[in-house]
């Protein structure tokens, strides 16, 4: 077996502002199965890190349990990363987030993780509106445990053996809009330069970014009957808008928007532009979008592309009042600061 | 673009830079696998089949695989011309058993092949295993022509040669040697059915500035005076010696006379030092021994003092290039630069010689004072007269010699058998052993070449005849091997198969595969991951796929490692070796 890829690299490769090619910010070679989805988010994420030229020291990749949630080791080997409990991943990237909030969070999680073991925290760190890019990578079924249907296999399709599923299904686009997400979106792994667009706006958005990104698994549900495979999504799939992903550093001036476009400034200055192909609904209203994938689940269509966004969001740090600089900056002194404070602390509840 | 055919071997031969860029297209993957395996009789022999002479070639081959290797474009090329010799040195010593039978009784037919050289030998090579009856004629005591009289022996042992001359003449070959035909017409009044010419470029150019013929002991033709040299009539040459000309033969003729006395030994050339024709490597080589090289001096005078050689004038110039890249040589205008020297070789270049081929005996010359020929079976205007080696299209190399050879042996065979020649086929072999395993060293080695050891140089120049290069030894000679990217093992796509799920795309190292809307070629080019910039090296296209794309790899940079193929959950990609069916005998 081939357990290494060549550090040879392409002699015209681009370099990004740190002098970085993408191949600098892979990770191990994976061991997912040949074909997994989630190998092409993880060529994603590569890509959209080296685009947004971010140091990959200043990345940490959080995960919980499933071939999902192994994924991270595929990407950003330079990253600070921490795989932990099955669903439990919201709660450590909150501890991370609370202890240095300058660093950029990928959570990495798939729909058992979210869905189900982890459905109560994935609320909860919604509701906390925790600055992250938190991506699941779905594919219905537990590919872990050969096969098993997951909570958002779509109710009534069938598993690789013929098990019909007779659950209703979670769409966790819709869940994540319901609880305050501010940056919602639905991707494919088969259609990377929308899904490093995706991520790009989503890293660059301060709040809560959720992607759910159809990950066809080759091993257990791209079967005929199956709700989430290749030929499923590309049949079942509506694009709600192409989205382009324009850099602060760039000139935004120099292309005159077409009428039918829409422009969204990003937390940092960047702008997502977007342009609609099948759907009206505005981006910026929660309601809008809440119908629209409400209908397109009723209509048994996959609408994808960026779905919601809230220009305007606040993330958990704003929202808790906590210090500018991250708790691991502060030194014993400020976090110590003696017994006066300490006392007037406690006068104030007297 | 239109999909790309791979019903004919031509994409797949492109793809094997070396074995395309070798004329005899030698299977150089193939050969260095069997000695990363320490096999190295089959090695030797897959070197034998296709280019006679691997022990020679090892060493003195001008090795147009070596700038062709793929890994050129990426690192450095694999010592591919010295893998070879490693098979030649390694291999077992009987290897009878693996020489195709010559058979006791003839087919009938009788063949002339004129001159002993690398051409002629592997004529007899060839069509000795099908019965023809083969007289070589030479003029010279010996086989082997050029490779003989004008490569020195410390790049070339004479055992080395005389083996593999041998082993082809010991193939039933009547030699008829020190006899110097001087007619066409009385050959073809014999009773041969077909006559091959291999009489090489003998003749050295001559530089006519003044004071040329002053001093003509001490000025030589640099050929003539390596085949003196050769066979022994010239043991020494004077202190100060000027080399003029560019070529490998002035790299020759230089480092021969260091080593028969010349102290100070300069090559000067008219052209940059780029421009030389030598390869670099020999320019290296000469450099190393202390041989001053001198570019852009053109010789103007032998300076002839009271009957002695004691300096030449040159004219300094500058080359000037014009927008199609032709250089011209401008004088500079500065004074003329006087170089002493006592003895001076010249080595200008060389042409071929028919002064024995009457003019009316109905051979055509074409406006060079070369024979026509049919450029695929080197046949001439006279039916059964053949042509090869440098006699053909003038001076080349020993590989491309041998390649005619080929070429004019299956001519002969088709035009005497009254058939036509059919190109044969290929067939391309799975590599796959398990879902991770494949039947080739895919993993991508990333160390540099290895150089080559060399005997001590106070030692190699007193010696004329002591080989300077010592060869790769068996350890040396595995991890070089695995430098080769395995370039005939190859990426085989099956539109039918993909899923487009992108697998491939992502773990491919060099950014070679896409999946793309199909374009013109141009804009397709421009529209890759990385844009595919070397036109010289073809994409391959793949039919629609299901959603309207198109795969389209650049086949530039690929490492051949495999990735591609073990990421594809459908087998849409497979590693599969092409072999040639292309035989000589």
């Amino acid at each position: 077996m081939s357990y290494k890829k060549s550090h040879f690299q392409h002699p015209s490769l681009k370099r990004n502002e740190l002098g970085l090619t993408y191949r600098d910010y892979e990770g191990s070679l994976s061991t997912l199965c040949a074909g997994c989805g989630h190998d092409a988010i993880s060529a994603a994420v590569v890509q959209a890190c080296h685009e947004l030229s971010l140091p990959p020291h200043r990345v940490a990749k959080m995960s919980g349990i499933g071939c999902s949630s192994k994924a991270p080791t595929y990407f950003l080997g330079q990253a600070h990363g921490f795989n932990s409990v099955h669903g439990r991943m919201p709660s450590v990237a909150t501890g991370a987030n609370m202890a240095n909030r300058d660093l950029v969070y990928i959570g990495m999680s798939g729909d058992g993780d979210t869905s189900n073991i982890g459905f109560g925290q994935f609320a909860h760190v919604i509701r906390r509106q925790m600055n992250m890019m938190y991506i699941v990578a779905n594919n219905g079924v537990y590919g872990l445990t050969k096969g098993q249907s997951s909570a958002t296999a779509k109710m009534g399709s069938t598993s690789k053996k013929g098990a019909v599923n007779p659950l209703a299904d979670i769409d966790l686009a819709t869940i994540a809009i319901d609880m305050g997400a501010t940056f919602v979106a639905r991707g494919f792994s088969g259609d990377t330069a929308q899904l490093v667009t995706l991520m790009k706006a989503a890293m660059a958005h301060r709040g809560f970014a959720f992607i759910d990104i159809v990950s066809p698994c080759v091993t257990f549900n791209n079967h005929k009957g199956s709700g989430y495979s290749f030929d499923y999504f590309r049949e079942h799939a509506e694009l709600v808008n192409m989205s382009d992903f324009i850099p602060i550093r760039e000139d935004i001036l120099v292309e005159v928007p077409e009428n039918e476009v829409r422009e969204v400034i990003l937390h940092d200055g960047s702008m997502i532009r977007l342009k609609h192909v099948a759907h009206e609904h505005d981006e910026t209203n929660r309601l809008d979008a809440l119908s629209a994938l409400h209908k397109a689940h009723h209509d048994d269509t996959v609408l994808t592309g960026l779905l919601y966004v809230d220009p305007n969001a606040e993330d958990m740090h704003d929202v808790l009042g906590t210090a500018a600089r991250p708790l691991n900056d502060l030194t014993e002194k400020e976090l110590c600061p003696g017994m006066s404070i300490l006392d007037s602390i406690n006068n104030g509840f007297r | 673009m239109d999909k790309t055919d791979t019903l004919h071997a031509k994409h797949f031969e492109k793809v094997v830079d070396c074995q395309y860029a070798c004329p005899a297209h030698t299977p150089v993957p193939e050969y260095i696998r069997l000695i990363a395996e320490g096999r190295y009789t089959e090695a030797y022999m897959v070197n034998w089949y296709s280019n006679v002479f691997p022990g020679i070639l090892g060493r003195v081959c001008d090795r147009p695989c070596e700038p062709a290797c793929r890994r050129t474009r990426i690192d450095e090329p694999v010592a591919i011309c010295r893998l070879k010799r490693v098979a030649a040195d390694q291999r077992d010593e009987d290897i009878s058993e693996w020489i195709p039978d010559v058979p006791a009784v003839k087919n009938g037919r009788k063949i002339a092949l004129i001159g002993a050289g690398p051409a002629s030998l592997t004529v007899a090579r060839d069509l000795a295993p099908k019965g023809y009856i083969l007289d070589i004629y030479d003029r010279e005591k010996a086989a082997g022509g050029f490779i003989r009289t004008q490569i020195p022996a410390f790049r070339l042992p004479e055992s080395v040669l005389n083996e593999e001359v041998n082993r082809v003449l010991d193939m039933d070959v009547n030699q008829i040697f020190s006899h110097e035909i001087t007619s066409l017409k009385g050959l073809l009044e014999k009773d041969y059915d077909a006559i091959f010419v291999g009489t090489g470029a003998p003749l050295g150019r001559d530089l006519n500035v003044p004071g040329r013929y002053d001093c003509e002991d001490k000025i030589h033709i640099g050929i003539d005076w390596l085949a003196n040299v050769s066979f022994g009539h010239f043991d020494s040459i004077a202190k100060n010696v000027i080399v003029l000309g560019g070529g490998n033969t002035a790299m020759d003729c230089c480092r021969t006379a260091k080593r028969l006395g010349g102290t100070d030994v300069k090559v000067v050339v008219r052209s940059s030092f780029d421009d030389m024709k030598a390869s670099p490597w020999e320019k290296e080589d000469a450099i190393h021994e202390g041989v001053d090289l001198l570019c852009h001096h053109v010789p103007k005078r032998f300076i002839v003092e009271d009957g002695r050689l004691v300096a030449m004038a040159f004219e300094l110039v500058n080359s000037v290039y014009n927008e199609a890249g032709r250089r011209t040589l401008e004088s500079t205008g500065e004074p003329e630069v006087i170089i002493p020297c006592d003895e001076v070789l010249i080595a200008v270049g060389q042409d071929t010689a028919f002064p024995w081929i009457e003019r009316d005996v109905g051979l055509e010359f074409n406006q060079w004072g070369q024979p026509t020929l049919n450029e695929e079976t080197l046949q001439s205007s006279i039916p059964n007269v053949f042509f090869g080696g440098d006699a053909a299209f003038g001076p080349k190399n020993i590989i491309t010699a041998v390649a005619h050879g080929h070429q004019a042996a299956k001519g002969i065979d088709a035009f005497l058998s009254k058939v036509s020649i059919e190109k044969q086929g290929f067939k391309l072999v799975s590599q796959k052993m398990g879902v991770h395993d494949w039947s080739y060293p895919n993993f991508i080695d990333e160390t540099m070449r290895h150089a080559v050891p060399i005997v001590d140089l106070q030692t190699a120049l007193r010696n004329l005849s002591m080989e300077v290069e010592l060869g790769f030894d068996e350890r040396t000679a595995a991890q070089e091997a695995l430098r080769c990217l395995n370039c005939d093992v190859h990426t085989v796509f099956e539109d039918d198969k993909c899923i487009e799920c992108n697998s491939c795309v992502d773990i491919c190292p060099m950014d070679c595969i896409n999946f793309l809307p199909n374009k013109d070629e141009l804009p397709l080019r421009a529209s890759l991951r990385v844009p595919a910039m070397n036109a010289r090296q073809d994409l391959l296209v793949s039919g629609h796929l299901k959603t309207g794309m198109v795969m389209v790899k650049d086949e530039d940079v690929c490492l051949h490692c495999g990735l591609c193929a073990e990421r594809c959950p459908t087998n849409a990609w497979d590693m599969q070796k092409f072999v040639s069916l292309e035989t000589y005998f």
